[in-house]
């Protein structure tokens, strides 16, 4: 990791201790130029910490950080060039929409004239042109999401930051947001900073996830890989579901030494009086249809695992012996945890 | 099974009680509830405090007879005459404003970056002492309180040891009520900065603006109401006040004093009446300039 001057944003054995607890311990993170990279976790797994770290709000107990190649972690936040999207937006509730998306521009002295330009500008990127007068309290949560949104892109920051923006949305609107944050991040060009703890925004929107637990990094990789071959048990649980195999299920039940997980879409049903019976065999406990396939969950001696099946797949009964086999190639191996603390 | 189960277990209905009765009529009219709840305290408010207002200002329009000293039931305009066109209640009425001012922006001054450092600096332990040291002399009789300056800016007390006493006159009022006032105006104050959230300070650092900008376009503004409604305090208290300047205020004379006088020794009550119509019309003076900020809300 030593290319840290291409790199937008580089975090190198990054520390944040709150007494004797550790929020967040050895982050080691090179973020790329234009990249849209999500930091993904549970609530309580230094995601966020990390995020102010960056943005300047607080300081690391240890480790560097570098924004384009320069230390800045004792910069404070108004030396730095990132901007930032709040939880809950942190609109100014004194000022207008227009006057919230100008305090920036403010700041920096631009004559009058030009910054209610540049305002309007990002207004109406942000389809808000007509409501420039209102008061944040008078907008929807939707509105609010986009003034803030247009606030910090209308200084031109080179990474923009954003901690949950859709976590207060309802599903739908989070949806269409998700769609539009990907277009402006391809429009305008600049590295986004995502931080959530949906995994399927994460795998929706971003280049690259950094998968978080505990206070440190998992895994960071491609939706794709991160999907596919996750590198811990975490991993493989908190991204999609997964079935997982400790030591001693998988000497059992696929002659195998190390922990393994296998995805549910990996999983077949076959006939039980076949040629070649399926390597996992066991009752049928319960059967969900969840619109565009079904998922059974079969009782394979102390495992419950669950198979993922296209919908039209022929139907099971609950209390049914049936077999189950998969490709070798979709088992995959995890680190054990013992080898992320190391 | 399960039927037989659910038939075994139920309960038996709730008796129905008088209070259970009663209780159920307030819930199905709640008009009426309401104003049962209501009924005492509204007529409290009607018969002491409107009423006697009311009394105050039919008083001011009668007169005393200079003779026997009995208030004479003839309506006159000759009381508000007087307390316009007399040169002595201009020049009280402007001095009191000047004091009820002056304490104003004195306790404003303080309580800004005390009730900033209070809710947005110090810890958790520091900010309890803090609020329990500002509330302290709310807890100590006012009297106690101006005769404890008394002695620190008399002749010979402790500032006049030290040389810069200024001695006992209306300087010695100013502070001695923007003493007495200012746990009513850093109180406020603290909760006004208490209610900004910090990731709006961190939102204005986030957009370039430094400590000052950030004090005075984002922080100011919030707290401003806050800033109003303690300051309502300061102003209508000091201008009523009639005792401190009696007792650090050497031989001047304010509003209070004035009304007191007049209700005392002067024994003229309509003339103390229509005095009391001054302060009276200057704060609500103040409460309509006031009410366009917010503050009034924010009580």
């Amino acid at each position: 990791m030593s290319e840290s001057s291409g790199a937008a944003i580089s975090l190198r054995g990054v520390e944040r201790m709150f007494g004797e607890v550790a929020a967040v311990a050895g982050v080691d993170l090179e973020i790329a130029e234009g990249e849209f990279f999500s930091m993904l976790g549970p609530s309580g797994s230094g995601k966020t910490t990390v995020l102010r770290l960056i943005a300047g709000f607080d300081e690391p107990t240890a480790g560097a950080i570098e924004l384009a190649g320069k230390p800045v972690q004792h910069l404070a936040s108004y030396d730095r060039d990132v901007n930032t999207v709040f939880q809950d937006y942190a609109l100014f509730p004194h000022l207008n929409v227009i006057e919230n998306v100008e305090f920036g521009l403010r700041v920096r002295r631009i004559p009058k004239a030009r910054r209610r330009q540049l305002a309007r500008e990002a207004l109406e990127r942000m389809r808000l042109a007509s409501f420039e007068n209102r008061r944040p309290g008078e907008l929807s949560g939707g509105q609010r999401q986009r003034v803030a949104l247009a606030r910090a892109i209308v200084v031109d920051p080179k990474v923009l930051l954003l901690d949950e923006p859709l976590g207060a949305l309802d599903k739908k609107l989070r949806e269409q947001m998700q769609i539009e944050l990907k277009d402006l991040q391809r429009n305008l060009g600049i590295t986004f900073v995502f931080v959530t703890h949906d995994q399927e925004e994460a795998l929706t929107l971003s280049d690259r996830i950094a998968v978080f637990s505990d206070g440190q990094i998992q895994q960071v990789d491609t939706p794709e890989n991160l999907y596919s071959a996750p590198a811990t048990e975490f991993v493989a649980s908190f991204v999609g579901t997964s079935n997982l195999f400790d030591e001693q299920a998988a000497l059992r039940h696929l002659g195998l030494t190390g922990r393994y997980t296998i995805r549910p879409e990996n999983l077949r049903f076959v006939a039980t009086d076949s040629a070649e019976p399926g390597r996992l065999s066991g009752t049928v406990r319960n059967r969900m249809f969840i619109g565009a396939s079904h998922r059974t969950i079969v009782e394979v001696d102390d495992l419950e695992i669950s198979v993922l099946e296209p919908a039209g797949s022929p139907n099971r009964e609950i209390g049914e012996a049936v077999a189950i086999d998969f490709n070798d190639s979709d088992v995959r191996k995890l680190r054990t945890t013992e080898s992320i603390a190391a | 099974m399960s039927h037989a189960s659910r038939t075994k277990v139920r309960l038996p209905a709730p008796p129905v009680t008088a209070s259970r009765r009663l209780s159920s009529f307030f819930g199905k009219h709640r008009r009426l509830s309401l104003t049962a709840l209501l009924a005492a305290p509204l007529a409290w408010l009607v018969l002491i405090y409107i009423i006697s207002l009311l009394l105050l200002l039919v008083t001011a329009f009668w007169s005393t007879d200079s003779f026997t000293g009995q208030v004479v039931q003839e309506w006159t305009l000759g009381n508000f005459g007087a307390v316009f066109t007399e040169a002595l209640y201009r020049a009280v009425t402007v001095r009191t404003l000047i004091i009820a001012v002056s304490v104003t922006v004195i306790d404003v001054v303080i309580a800004l970056p005390v009730g900033y450092f209070m809710s947005k600096v110090a810890g958790p332990r520091l900010r309890g002492a803090l609020v329990v040291a500002f509330l302290m002399p709310l807890w100590a009789a006012y009297l106690v309180k101006a005769y404890a300056w008394r002695t620190i800016v008399s002749p010979h007390g402790l500032l006049d040891s030290l040389g810069i006493s200024p001695g006992l006159g209306l300087v010695a009022t100013i502070i001695t009520m923007s003493y007495i006032w200012l746990p009513y105006v850093v109180m406020p104050v603290y909760t006004g900065f208490e209610r900004i959230p910090d990731n709006l300070i961190e939102a204005a650092g986030d957009l370039g603006a430094k400590g000052w900008k950030t004090f005075t376009a984002v922080i100011i503004p919030l707290v401003w109401p806050s800033v109003i409604a303690g300051s309502i305090f300061s102003f209508s208290l000091t201008l009523g006040d009639y005792i401190a300047v009696q007792i650090v205020g050497g031989s001047q004379q304010l509003l209070g004093t004035l009304i007191y006088a007049n209700v005392g020794t002067g024994g003229n009550m309509p003339l103390a009446a229509a005095t009391a119509f001054i302060p009276i019309a200057v704060i609500v003076i103040y409460l309509t300039a006031v009410r366009r900020t917010g503050a009034l809300k924010n009580l």
